[in-house]
């Protein structure tokens, strides 16, 4: 019988975290993610981990990053504006190659905007977020129970490239209460010979991200550009009924949840469509799109913003031109039946019918 | 013949980058004194700032972690909480730590970390070119108070031991001068408290050093050593704020 636990997106979160070995949360109150805070305020303590609810983001995100560079496995959460905060310290453990989970369950802006789920941040998490030309792998799950799965792999992948990893879900995931098959976390060990941990028998250690000597920043953002090359081997994606398909629907996260009920209605109704998922936005599965559209050129891109992943697939697929957009700004949730329409547009315009 | 003087083990023998006369040179030197004499060198991790004193890894022979500018105590506060049994200490400025880390001292101080933090005041932002920092005094000159500071819409020089000293969470705060013998002689002994407390589990620990920026101050360092005591001492009185171990019999403030 495997163990089955009823429980809300944030919880997953939480539990996959705590599975996976983390013992350090540092955090600071904001809608919709606010039970990943309260569960690891519960749990933590009972197993020798610590909780801190820090004064601000900011300093959540600083706490991760000394923790992070004592080996620690550590996480923090937030949502947008406190995500915006923390870019600061992200770009700090990028360049000192600290590893670290942070979970973005990202609400609608600009500003304070509103706390309905929103894809806006696409852009923030992808292009790094902070200052300086460094990447973070981003995870995007669609159900609990990757939250649960993806947050265990955002250790692993923390620690196996000594970078921070985003968690981009929004306050749909987040609040919604499904079935999750918890098990049992089975990960390697990684290479812990950098961590501060004084100085016994050893020479001092150094962790920062000055280079002030002629060439020196230059050759530190070689070796950090070839890290973020070689991620692309642990690119992820979903595909579903693809292998018919004339039109390929793209989202991610929550959306492509409901575009997978859309799809269906549109097999239903004859047409012969499929759907494409990626859950690493970054590394962007450009490879995986670029091999498919020469096969089957017609895509339609959904997202919950005015457009921010399209130009990824732009980017990624033989002829642009054959990519068509639909994307609305937050403020209310499309339904299956009117994505249904939009699939409808997409494939009469591209297709024919 | 004995020797009086050594450079402690845990300072590296390298040429310091500071100016001629700042103190920043000195305070580095107490503080690995400290570091030797309790034995810490291998069990420290050092929070370096952003300031003059960004390359404090390269004179302590310790581990040491870069911090963002103002978030030492952040920073600090996660290194120690996973290694508990490390000794960390924050070294930061006046920019750093009363300014743009304002928030992350006050909640480290307030939670208690059992942590170290130096502070080195000096009245200006060296490290960038001596504009004006809260610890600037009133009508002091800098590259952004050309007129001198005006309190009535620059606020006044910020007293941050007395600020952390009101905090539950501080153990120890204390405010010393490194610009006679006399004063050195005092530093030393508040250092070794601070470095104690920490050892001792107590909590949060912190010396405000009053430091000279001739530099930036443009004085030699002569000058600049009786600036401190003209002008910084009289408006930033020396003395042990808080001492949690000697709640009893509580020391006068200002008993310089
Ligand atoms: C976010 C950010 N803002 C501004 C700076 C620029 N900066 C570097 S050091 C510094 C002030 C340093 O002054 P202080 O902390 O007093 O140290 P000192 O050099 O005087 O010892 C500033 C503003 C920075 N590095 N990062
Ligand atoms: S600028 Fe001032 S604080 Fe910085 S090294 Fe020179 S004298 Fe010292
Ligand atoms: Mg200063």
């Amino acid at each position: 019988m495997p163990d089955r636990k009823f429980v809300k997106g944030n919880e997953a979160i939480a539990m996959g975290a705590i599975e996976a070995g983390c013992r350090f949360y540092f955090g600071y109150p904001i809608t919709p993610q606010n039970e990943i805070p309260e569960y690891m305020s519960a749990h933590l303590p009972g197993i020798g981990g610590t909780f801190i609810q820090a004064e601000s983001e900011i300093a959540s995100i600083n706490m991760l990053l000394g923790a992070g560079a004592t080996g620690a496995r550590a996480m923090t959460s937030s949502s947008s504006p406190g995500i915006s905060l923390k870019q600061e310290g992200i770009s700090y453990m990028a360049g000192s190659q600290i590893p670290g989970v942070i979970v973005n369950m990202s609400r609608s802006g600009p500003g304070l905007g509103g706390i309905s789920p929103s894809q806006g941040d696409y852009f923030q998490a992808t292009r790094g977020g902070g200052h300086g030309d460094y990447r973070t792998i981003v995870l995007a799950p669609s159900t609990a129970q990757e939250n649960y799965d993806l947050t265990m792999k955002a250790f692993d992948l923390a620690d196996e490239y000594r970078n921070p990893v985003l968690i981009l879900g929004d306050a749909m995931l987040g609040q919604i209460k499904e079935p999750v098959v918890l098990h049992p976390y089975q990960g390697k060990d990684y290479n812990r010979d950098w961590i501060l941990t004084g100085c016994v028998g050893r020479r001092p250690r150094l962790i920062k991200s000055l280079y002030l000597s002629e060439g020196e920043l230059t050759e530190h953002n070689w070796k950090l550009h070839q890290k973020y090359q070689s991620m692309k081997k642990d690119v992820m994606f979903e595909e579903f009924l693809l292998d018919d398909a004339k039109l390929i629907v793209t989202a991610f996260g929550s959306v492509a949840r409901i575009l997978k009920t859309s799809v269906k209605m549109a097999r239903a109704d004859k047409m012969q469509v499929g759907l494409f998922r990626p859950i690493t936005l970054y590394p962007f599965p450009e490879a995986a799109l670029r091999q498919i559209s020469e096969r089957v050129p017609s895509f339609l891109v959904v997202e919950l913003s005015t457009g921010q992943m399209v130009e990824d697939v732009r980017l990624s697929v033989n002829d642009p031109t054959r990519v068509e957009f639909y994307g609305r700004p937050p403020g209310s949730i499309p339904s299956p039946n009117e994505l249904l329409d939009e699939i409808k547009k997409a494939y009469e315009k591209l297709i024919g019918r | 013949m004995k020797q009086v003087f050594k450079r402690p083990e845990s300072l590296i023998d390298v040429p310091a980058h500071f100016c001629p006369g700042c103190h920043h040179g000195i305070i580095h030197r107490l503080v690995a004194e400290q570091i030797d004499q309790f034995g810490l060198r291998d069990k420290t991790i050092g929070v370096a700032s952003v300031g003059c004193s960004v390359f404090m890894y390269d004179y302590f022979d310790v581990d040491v972690l870069e911090s963002p500018h103002g978030r030492a105590a952040a920073v600090a506060t996660g290194v120690k909480r996973s290694r508990p049994d490390n000794f960390v200490f924050t070294y930061q400025g006046d920019g750093d730590l009363a300014a743009i880390g304002t928030a992350e001292i006050i909640h480290c101080a307030n939670r208690g970390e059992n942590v170290t933090v130096i502070f080195v005041n000096n009245t200006v932002f060296g490290m960038t070119g001596g504009q004006m920092a809260p610890t600037t005094m009133p009508g002091q000159v800098t590259t952004t108070t050309p007129f001198g500071r005006d309190v009535a819409t620059a606020g006044y020089p910020i007293k941050m031991t007395e600020i952390l000293a009101t905090l539950g969470g501080t153990a120890y705060a204390a405010r010393v001068a490194v610009c006679t013998p006399k004063h050195l002689m005092k530093a030393k002994k508040v250092l070794k408290k601070a470095f104690q407390y920490q050892v001792e589990g107590r909590g949060f620990a912190f010396v405000e050093f009053l430091s000279s920026c001739p530099t930036n101050w443009k004085m030699d360092s002569i000058r600049a050593n009786q600036r401190v005591i003209d002008e910084m001492i009289p408006y930033f009185p020396l003395g042990v704020y808080k001492d949690v171990a000697a709640a009893a019999e509580p020391e006068s403030p200002a008993d310089e």
